[in-house]
């Protein structure tokens, strides 16, 4: 927070009130002590949020095996270590496919429902969308050891079909609200106006609700994989020793000892995360560059 | 949760009820929607319900003394308050820290809003487990907090950060305060600017445009900000287990533990109870917000 930002705010919100140059930067016109005092207590809560994920990096390259000692000089030999364990490459390939297949679960299961949500009885409605966002308000621990007693009984446990059904659970929430939130945003006259002009309601949804709600379908699936590929707490309660995704992996070395190793492995997933993240900005907006184009 | 399920729920019924037109196309295909509910509510039915209430069964199968059991355990009973003042204050640190930060993105200029909005948001792209690596780097006796404060020679002895329940704190607010930002800029939106303004000419001062005009048309935010921030505390897991100190424990942590050594009967009777305390608290803060209008005559 600067202070010329907040000068701007004060002369923005008094568009009547023209104050001349000279007289704006007199001393009376100074930015008042509180606006000082409030960017100083921003400023350090930014830093308290952005400390840890700036911190990670150079843990992960200094010599020191004592996580945080910053005095030993810099070595690549934690990266080194972490592409010679093969177990990284492993977990990290099972949590890859119990991701991917949970967020296909997930995606399709609530998109359907997400569409179904708006031609049921208003009662219903509110019923359905509390029950499918549940997952997100239960406690990880409470599902974990309820889904535990499950798999034991029906067999599922350490299976990695199991690991699926979990994390689509846990990856429904995302879908429903994202593609609800696009649901709302299109004009169903539409869909009526094609049906009107004779499309069959399959080629009116294909071809007219469809195309309007991918952007939902996409960022709620994107948020239901990055849900399932964190996921720690569940996951611990799923785990047999032949199956582990890669948070249980990490969670369950860094128990016994906390070795930079992972927090290499930490800012190498977090190089790729942000990448991802920009890729898909910059895909969002040259799509809506080309739409400003177009109208 | 509230600020996120609010959003679409409250567009979808701005639209009034079902569709224009949908009534007379739709009622004809009702085996059509089962048909689209099917899949997520036989994944909801096995994965969700099922669960919960297994462990319902699970928690009773050695009869009602299990509960009996919990409910008298001195040691039970720590964690349950070590559990619930944890999250009390990370709860009020949250809107401490989160107040004034999203006041700020609501009064600054474009370029400075985009990047508050994108600190806060950030947090959401790196995972739990390695903010909480890297809170142990930074915290540790031999940490980067420390070793700076030492060699600047400003103490001289190493402050106990982790396996404190500051350690817990730090961690568990660095989580949770995004949460509570977005809760209040989504409160804090809906408040036209022009009302400061108008405060301002009729003569207000800068703390009484705060306390008496702004602060009461935002409490809607700090209300479900706290709650969605309280119930996801008394849920966590990870940095409690990592940062504070094993007689510090909380509950999701005596959950792994019972489950892991002793076995499912008491835990799930200790989950179903955690269970019915966030219920209780999301009812008791509806309630609590019904009773204004209740008391105006119901009018509001």
């Amino acid at each position: 927070m600067n202070r010329q930002a907040f000068t701007k705010v004060r002369t923005a919100e008094q568009p009547g009130s023209r104050v001349p140059e000279d007289i704006r930067l007199s001393p009376r016109f100074k930015v008042p002590f509180r606006h000082v005092m409030l960017g100083l207590f921003v400023a350090l809560v930014g830093l308290y949020l952005l400390l840890p994920t700036i911190f990670i990096i150079p843990m992960s390259l200094n010599a020191s095996p004592s996580l945080g000692t910053m005095t030993d000089g810099w070595t690549f030999r934690w990266y080194q270590q972490l592409f010679s364990d093969p177990v990284w490459g492993s977990t990290a390939l099972v949590s890859l496919q119990v991701g991917i297949l949970a967020t296909a679960i997930a995606t399709v299961a609530g998109t359907l429902l997400s569409l179904a949500l708006s031609r049921v009885l208003p009662q219903f409605r509110v019923a359905l969308q509390g029950m499918s966002l549940a997952p997100m308000v239960v406690p990880p621990v409470i599902l974990g050891i309820g889904l535990y007693i499950l798999f034991l009984k029906l067999d599922l446990y350490g299976s990695m079909f199991g690991f699926v059904l979990g994390h689509a659970v846990l990856a429904l929430p995302f879908v429903v609200v994202s593609v609800t939130a696009s649901l709302a945003e299109f004009d169903p006259a539409q869909e009526k106006a094609a049906l009107v002009l004779g499309a069959q309601p399959r080629q009116a949804f294909v071809r007219v609700v469809l195309p309007q709600i991918v952007p939902g379908i996409v960022s709620g699936a994107l948020f239901g994989f990055v849900t399932s590929w964190d996921e720690v707490i569940v996951s611990t309660f799923l785990t047999a020793p032949g199956l582990r995704t890669l948070p249980v992996e990490m969670w369950t070395q860094s128990r016994t000892t906390l070795t930079p190793v992972l927090a290499s492995l930490s800012t190498l997933l977090m190089v790729v995360s942000t990448g991802a993240l920009l890729l898909v900005n910059m895909l969002q907006g040259r799509k809506s560059r080309k739409k400003g184009k177009r109208s | 949760m509230s600020v996120i399920g609010t959003a679409p729920t409250s567009a979808l019924t701005a639209r009034g009820g079902p569709r224009p037109g949908a009534v007379a196309r739709y009622s004809k295909s009702s085996s059509n929607t089962l048909v689209l509910l099917l899949p997520a509510l036989l994944l909801l039915l096995i994965c969700f319900v099922g669960p919960l209430a297994l462990m319902v069964t699970r928690s009773l199968s050695e009869g009602i003394g299990t509960y009996h059991q919990v409910l008298t355990s001195d040691a039970i009973a720590k964690v349950f308050g070590n559990t619930i003042r944890i999250a009390t204050l990370t709860t009020l640190l949250c809107v401490l820290l989160g107040y004034p930060y999203a006041y700020a993105i609501k009064r600054a200029g474009s370029k400075t809003r985009v990047v508050l909005t994108a600190l806060v948001l950030m947090p959401f792209w790196v995972s739990v487990l390695t903010r909480t690596f890297a809170w142990v780097g930074l915290l540790q006796d031999t940490g980067v907090i420390n070793s700076f404060l030492l060699s600047h020679g400003w103490i001289s002895d190493p402050i106990a950060l982790i396996r404190t329940p500051w350690g817990v704190l730090i961690g568990m607010v660095h989580v949770l305060l995004p949460y509570m930002v977005i809760s209040l800029m989504n409160a804090m939106s809906s408040i036209d600017s022009s009302l400061l303004q108008a405060a301002e000419s009729l003569g207000a001062s800068a703390r009484q445009r705060l306390i008496r005009v702004f602060l009461p048309l935002s409490v809607s935010g700090i209300v479900a900000g706290c709650v969605l921030v309280f119930v996801m505390s008394l849920g966590f897991y990870i940095t409690p287990a990592m940062l504070g100190s094993p007689s510090d424990m909380m509950v999701a942590e005596l959950l792994v533990q019972e489950t892991q050594r002793v076995g499912t009967v008491r835990a799930s009777a200790i989950g179903i109870l955690l269970l019915l305390g966030i219920a209780l608290s999301y009812l008791f803060v509806r309630a609590l917000q019904k009773l204004p209008s209740v008391m105006r005559g119901g009018t509001a």
